[in-house]
């Protein structure tokens, strides 16, 4: 590797980034004889032991199902599964534990938002605002709620940089707008998607506001009353959590008014077969048995993410952004694809006379992994005018050695096929 | 796993400088196919006579398998009949999917070079992508061809 760039001795944010690979089994092993440098955080991120350990623990010690026994192993499930809700809830800072919703993803919460709070209230005329960046999870469930109700989908345009157009937002917005959907921040571009001025323009228009954070939850602190938002949607897995565990963050009042979406058992306070009264918030919402170990285990990634600290876990990504975009555009024929004045740790980018589908190959091969291909976000792709592109998405346990490997393969594949 | 196996110098120089590169404009038949999971999209086309193909070309956009891949195939099958193409696609499909597969240039001819691409199974749809399209143009089916 040349030494030519400057680079960090010691990163200003001061994380021991050595000590927090230790927690990570995962990146201590080698793919194709190379060690694993893991750029795929968007996609999915990595757990560290404490996550591991107390979903393992929980099974080994504890399970029983939640809210029925009367045993003490039910009492100690329910104990932590309920305790999970109150971690999520401080985590990003709701009012109270009946705004958190446990779902399945970032992809259940905003669906369950476009069934149970849009589908009923709209039809023909009505609007539902969304943007040109975002993820088939906010646009799909939008789409359905406009076939079935006859409602209109509008998407406010993105320009060159990525990044969402504020003056034709402002233009799209009015009376007729129901829903306005958003992107925290863009998982195919990394765009940080100023999310405040939008919801202020919504607020004087009377506007309802989900956030998809799938993206940005784990990689900032968000507080959600002072983000103003009506609802926030976010993923475990992507927060060193568990798959199949998820947050919907809802407003109480809105949440009260809503009827529920799935029916079974936990979601119910009585049933006859002429009446069934609904359980109170949020159980109104977490049909069936619940993912209980998934919620521990997100419970014990907030603490690990807490511990380290999100404003050091955002300056040091900001770090390693830096970086890896100086270095990228040091590869000849790379252009970054997604280029706004905020940016989370993702980089996109195609290379000129090599395809993305074979970077990721080649990649793969050094051990480095990457996301190729469109990202669940083909609008973003067809404004590009790109099929597909690569994208390193970093996290606060990759290191700046990490991206100088990325780069060297990437030089590799290049000299491969061009 | 030996990427010289996959990127030979045969598909670099095909996906460099693909071959039969362009529409034909009467096509005789014509076929889409198109990858969602890498975006790879290309159209087939087909002059014949009567059953034997008298000329095969396409475009569109992919990875240098893909394109190898369709490259070497509008060589393979010029001047074969449907018959014959469909004997040939068997042998590729087996080529690509089957590790007891051998790479027999006598009938495979270049298109030989396609037998790293078994182990990358995840690469196996980018090579045989212009195969199910050149299928759809001959039988003249009017839906797109996908991978998925």
């Amino acid at each position: 590797m040349s030494a030519a760039e400057p680079r960090f001795d010691t990163p200003s944010a001061g994380l021991d980034v050595a000590a927090i690979r230790r927690d990570f089994p995962v990146l201590e092993q080698t793919i194709n004889g190379r060690p694993l440098v893991y750029l795929d955080n968007a996609a999915s991120s990595q757990r560290p032991r404490q996550v591991i350990e107390a979903i393992s623990s929980y099974y080994e010690r504890d399970h029983a199902n939640v809210h029925r026994g009367v045993h003490t192993l039910s009492q100690r499930a329910t104990d932590a599964f309920e305790g999970a809700r109150d971690v999520v809830r401080r985590f990003v800072n709701a009012r109270a534990t009946q705004e958190i919703v446990f779902v399945r993803g970032t992809t259940e919460a905003i669906n369950l938002v476009a069934q149970s709070f849009v589908r009923p209230k709209v039809g023909p005329g009505d609007e539902l605002l969304i943007s040109g960046l975002e993820h088939h999870a906010n646009i799909v469930p939008w789409k359905l709620v406009s076939e079935q109700t006859g409602a209109t989908l509008k998407v406010i345009p993105i320009d060159e940089r990525g990044e969402v157009d504020f003056q034709a937002f402002e233009r799209m917005i009015g009376p007729r707008t129901r829903i306005l959907a958003l992107a925290h921040v863009s998982n195919a571009l990394g765009t940080v998607v100023p999310v405040e001025r939008f919801i202020a323009v919504a607020r004087r228009h009377g506007v309802p506001v989900l956030l998809d954070g799938a993206q940005g939850v784990a990689h900032d602190a968000v507080d959600v009353q002072a983000l103003d938002c009506d609802f926030y949607c976010f993923s475990g897995h992507k927060m060193l959590g568990p798959t199949g565990i998820g947050v919907l963050y809802g407003r109480r009042e809105l949440l009260e008014d809503m009827p529920p979406w799935q029916g079974g058992g936990d979601m119910i306070l009585a049933v006859t077969f002429e009446q069934i009264t609904y359980n109170q918030l949020p159980w109104k919402f977490e049909a069936g048995t619940p993912p209980i170990a998934g919620a521990i285990g997100l419970a014990a990634a907030i603490h690990y993410l807490e511990a380290i600290g999100m404003k050091r876990i955002a300056a040091y990504e900001a770090e390693l952004l830096e970086y890896a975009t100086r270095r990228l555009l040091t590869v000849p024929g790379l252009r970054i694809v997604g280029t706004a004045e905020r940016k989370a740790a993702v980089i996109s980018f195609v290379l000129e006379g090599v395809h993305p589908h074979d970077i990721g190959t080649i990649l793969d091969t050094e051990g480095v992994a990457i996301r190729t291909g469109h990202h669940c976000a083909m609008p973003v792709m067809d404004f590009f005018r790109v099929p597909a592109t690569a994208r390193a998405s970093m996290s606060f346990y990759n290191t700046f050695e990490e991206i100088d490997a990325l780069v060297a393969a990437l030089e590799r594949a290049r000299s491969i096929l061009t | 796993m030996d990427l010289k196996d996959l990127y030979r110098d045969v598909i670099v120089d095909h996906n460099r400088r693909p071959r039969n590169f362009g529409r034909l404009d009467p096509a005789d038949a014509q076929a889409e196919g198109f990858n969602p999971l890498c975006g790879d999209r290309l159209t087939l086309f087909v002059n014949l006579d009567g059953d034997r193909i008298r000329e095969a070309t396409f475009e569109g956009s992919g990875c240098a398998i893909s394109v190898a891949s369709a490259s070497l195939l509008t060589e393979a099958v010029k001047g074969r009949t449907r018959a014959e193409v469909k004997a040939l696609f068997d042998d590729v499909h087996a080529l690509l999917t089957r590790h007891d597969a051998v790479a027999d240039p006598a009938t495979l001819g270049k298109l030989a070079a396609l037998s790293g691409v078994r182990e990358f199974p995840a690469r196996v749809k980018c090579a045989s992508l212009c195969w199910h399209t050149l299928n759809a143009a001959l039988e003249r089916r009017a839906e797109p061809v996908t991978t998925e």
